[in-house]
């Protein structure tokens, strides 16, 4: 189908302009069909007109990482044969309740063009976008060849919208609903699968809270032979675990349901059968309500994992250590702070290949914790336990209530490969606790000795010293996150001259005002956006912003009356699409 | 653009609990603290200044910083503990150690946690369990046990200082090996009462334990003996 199209489509479009070269259309479109990465296609696009022109015919794939940053029509226009798309909507620090929840970022606006123009779309991801059921409805219906829905951390809808999906998309491949907040109106949705229905190929619906029914569940697994994701939610129990299991030895990705006591289940030996037959398991995650009783079960499926996904399971450090030898090849893991230092210890001895930790934090309000200064979740001994045993390590989150910059020093002295470097200190402001000392020179070891850095996110107290340090060395840097830190616009200054691969700046609460966000007048346009609240900029210094650049989106956002010079939330981004038609009523474009 | 450093260097700029206070009074007060070479930078004025941030700490505690007028940032502020951080002045390292634990401010989306996962660990049927003597708390999840057996056996593991001792009349004990002291598992249930751990059928303990306390035995004579139980 697609080459038909493509054949029509030339023989309306041939080049006016003289040619540089020979080169006839059809074979670089060819060729460039090889290439996939975004990046290297609009470099392609950039080379000469023949090559745009190429480069668009043949692109099937478009990402957006800013859905207000361009228009669907305008993606319409220039691309005419997109198959799959990418969008990312609102603000990351919506995640943490710092964007107000009607801001925008719907979908809805570019299913209709996309009607229109992608009649033959398969694919959409999106991440943080508005999606509602009546927009789940109308992508089911307008789309007859659609495969594969995404919809991360996602909101807007409820199970009456995947009930549309699952009724329409006759050719759906995937249907993942990953950390989306969605109104869980009952599990009936999974029974409106048609029983010829077979593509199915990944299916993730571990966040919902109803129950679906289980024999459709079990008849769906069964007949869509071609399953390789399967990802539940709490209510399937280990029973029925082991059921599905049988049914799909196959599965390379499994989220299991709740993995605690079932009176159903026959016999233990039974489930760690099951689990032994499912030979390409690589990533299993789940485990909802965790009994160490069951977890020997898990072992036999282990042999090939990379990525184990403990970020629900409130692990102790024995438990965690009794697992982990039988998972010899991993890669990613991801736990609770409940495993604390000496579970960290055990990963650290474990797993030698390990390439990603994210330590979370179990309970990051607990008042009472915090009172009895308790020693609960993990501390730098941990950290360092696990760059000594690892020295692949190039992707950490860690959340902790405390550090000290000697710490942080060793692990880049024994892991210098760090891409990304996410530390939570969660006490806000909090000092080296051992030398009182702010955390400066902890994120300056991490810029000076980890070259390739391209994401850091920076806790604790720290001075303007620490942004010294990474507008010195970071010059990798894509994504910075900061918060409670700084002590002038110095600091952001810094930033914002000395990495010149930054696209993303996310900063609250931090004192940086309009002298910072003036340095960056020439920065931003090469910028995905930049995010500022709570910090010291007024509304004249992003009115002067808006006037001197015209091809940002200067959006603030004003929830409250009382004050007009203050700009409370600032969110800069550059746009060819012009200022925001949707934008609610308190969201002022400058 | 380059910019010059600033010659009012303030090394302190975060206001003390006092100015907070005014603050708090005067709406629209305002206290300039920048230089002026940025004046000369953006040609704007800038009278306006500051968002005084109050970030948590101060210079003395965060308790008097409360409702500071960022409306966006604070939700509740309750006071000091080791929030409090040390000035840029080397001298202040003492102020810290003696701080009365007291709890800390909550600030919206900090830590950043999302919300989606906050909700998904909630859920879980936990119980804190303290240790008398012990600094710290632990959490266990009920649901996970098939009984009381299973319940002992984890917290044997995670207090791992712990052994258990079986006595005839079917009552256990942890037991620690170093000092001999004998601990006793209670547990509070929903009417606010301590009760011992082992009275009740288990599916009951389960729904009614809110939260599990090993008592050392000399202090556990208050609890009323199993057999005096209705």
């Amino acid at each position: 189908m697609a080459a038909k199209r493509k054949k029509e489509l030339e023989g309306e479009e041939k080049p006016q302009e003289n040619r540089i070269s020979t080169f006839p259309d059809e074979v670089l479109e060819r060729v460039l069909v090889f290439v996939k990465s975004h990046k290297d296609r609009s470099a392609v696009s950039l080379v000469c007109k023949d090559w745009y022109n190429a480069e668009r015919w043949s692109r099937t794939h478009v990402f957006i990482g800013n859905c207000y940053s361009v228009s669907p029509e305008m993606v319409a226009r220039r691309f005419p044969n997109i198959r799959s798309l990418t969008l990312k909507g609102k603000p990351r620090f919506y995640d943490f309740n710092l964007v107000p929840p009607e801001w925008g970022a719907d979908i809805h606006s570019w299913l209709v063009i996309f009607a229109l123009a992608y009649p033959f779309l398969e694919e959409l991801r999106l991440k943080r976008m508005t999606v509602t059921d009546d927009s789940l409805e109308y992508l089911a219906r307008s789309f007859p060849g659609f495969k594969a829905l995404s919809l991360v951390s996602c909101d807007g809808f409820s199970t009456n919208g995947l009930a549309s999906v699952a009724s329409y998309c006759r050719n759906l491949t995937e249907l993942d609903i990953q950390e989306s907040g969605i109104d869980d109106l009952g599990g009936s949705w999974l029974s409106c699968f048609p029983d010829n229905f077979t593509s199915l190929e990944a299916l993730n619906f571990a966040n919902l809270h109803s129950e679906v029914n289980f024999d459709s569940l079990e008849r769906l697994v069964a007949r869509c032979k071609s399953l390789r994701v399967l990802k539940v939610n709490k209510h399937v129990t280990l029973e029925q675990l082991r059921r599905l299991l049988i049914r799909a030895p196959q599965l390379m990705e499994l989220g299991t349901g709740s993995f605690s006591q079932d009176h159903k289940l026959r016999s233990d030996t039974e489930l760690e059968n099951a689990f032994s037959n499912c030979k390409n398991l690589h990533t299993i995650s789940g485990l909802w309500v965790v009994s160490s009783l069951y977890l020997p079960a898990l072992y036999p499926a282990c042999s090939n994992l990379t990525f184990l996904n403990l970020s629900y399971a409130p692990l102790q450090s024995t438990e965690l250590a009794k697992l982990l030898p039988s998972c010899p090849l991993l890669r990613r893991l991801w736990v609770l702070d409940t495993v604390e230092d000496k579970g960290l210890e055990a990963v650290g001895s474990s797993c030698r290949l390990l390439e990603e930790l994210r330590v979370f934090p179990a309970d990051p309000f607990d008042q009472e914790i915090m009172l009895e200064g308790g020693h609960s979740g993990v501390t730098e001994s941990g950290f360092i336990s696990v760059s000594e045993g690892c020295p692949n390590l190039h992707y950490v989150l860690y959340f902790c209530r405390q550090m000290t910059n000697v710490a942080v020093a060793t692990v880049v002295r024994n892991c210098p490969n760090f891409t990304h470097f996410r530390l939570c200190i969660m006490n806000m402001c909090q000092p080296d606790y051992l030398t009182n000392e702010p955390m400066d020179e902890a994120f300056g070891a991490v810029v000076k000795s980890c070259t390739k850095l391209r994401r850091l996110a920076v806790s604790g107290l720290l001075t303007d010293c620490a942004f010294e340090y990474i507008g010195t060395y970071a010059k990798n840097l894509e994504t910075l996150s900061v918060a409670f830190a700084g002590s002038s616009d110095r600091g952001m200054q810094c930033v914002l001259q000395g990495c010149p691969k930054l696209r993303k700046l996310e900063i609250r609460d931090s004192p940086f005002g309009n002298a910072a966000l003036l340095s960056g007048l020439e920065r931003y346009e090469s910028m995905r956006s930049l995010w500022m609240s709570a910090c010291k900029v007024t509304m004249s210094g992003c009115r002067l912003l808006a006037r001197e650049m015209p091809r940002l989106n200067v959006e603030v956002i004003k929830e409250d009356e009382g004050d007009d010079i203050q700009a409370e939330k600032v969110y800069v981004y550059r746009s060819v699409a012009g200022p925001r038609r949707d934008a609610p009523p308190f969201v002022l474009t400058l | 653009m380059s910019f010059p450093p600033n010659p009012n260097p303030n090394p302190n700029p975060r206001p003390n609990a006092r100015d907070i206070e005014e603050e708090r009074e005067t709406e629209m007060s305002i206290e300039t603290e920048r230089s002026s070479t940025e004046s000369e930078v953006s040609g704007l004025d800038y009278e306006e200044t500051a968002l005084t941030l109050g970030l948590p700490g101060g210079k003395r505690g965060f308790s008097e910083t409360v409702n500071l007028g960022i409306k966006s940032s604070l939700i509740e502020a309750r006071g000091d503990s080791s929030g409090d951080r040390s000035d840029e002045s080397p001298d202040c390292n003492a102020s810290v150690a003696e701080k009365p634990p007291a709890p800390k401010a909550r600030v919206v989306g900090w830590p950043p946690v999302r919300s989606y996962r906050k909700n998904a660990l909630k859920s879980c049927t936990f119980v804190k369990v303290q240790v008398d003597g012990a600094p710290y708390l632990r959490k266990v999840d009920l649901e996970a046990y098939r009984g009381y057996e299973q319940l002992l056996v984890a917290l044997q593991e995670m207090f791992s200082c712990f052994t258990i001792r079986n006595y005839p009349n079917e009552e256990r004990k942890l037991v620690d090996p170093v000092n001999g002291t004998e601990y006793v598992p209670t547990y509070e249930d929903k009417d606010g009462d301590w009760m011992l751990v082992g009275d009740v059928p288990w599916k009951m303990f389960v729904e009614s334990c809110k939260r599990l306390r090993l008592m050392k035995s000399s202090e556990a004579v208050n609890l009323a003996p199993r057999e005096a139980r209705r």
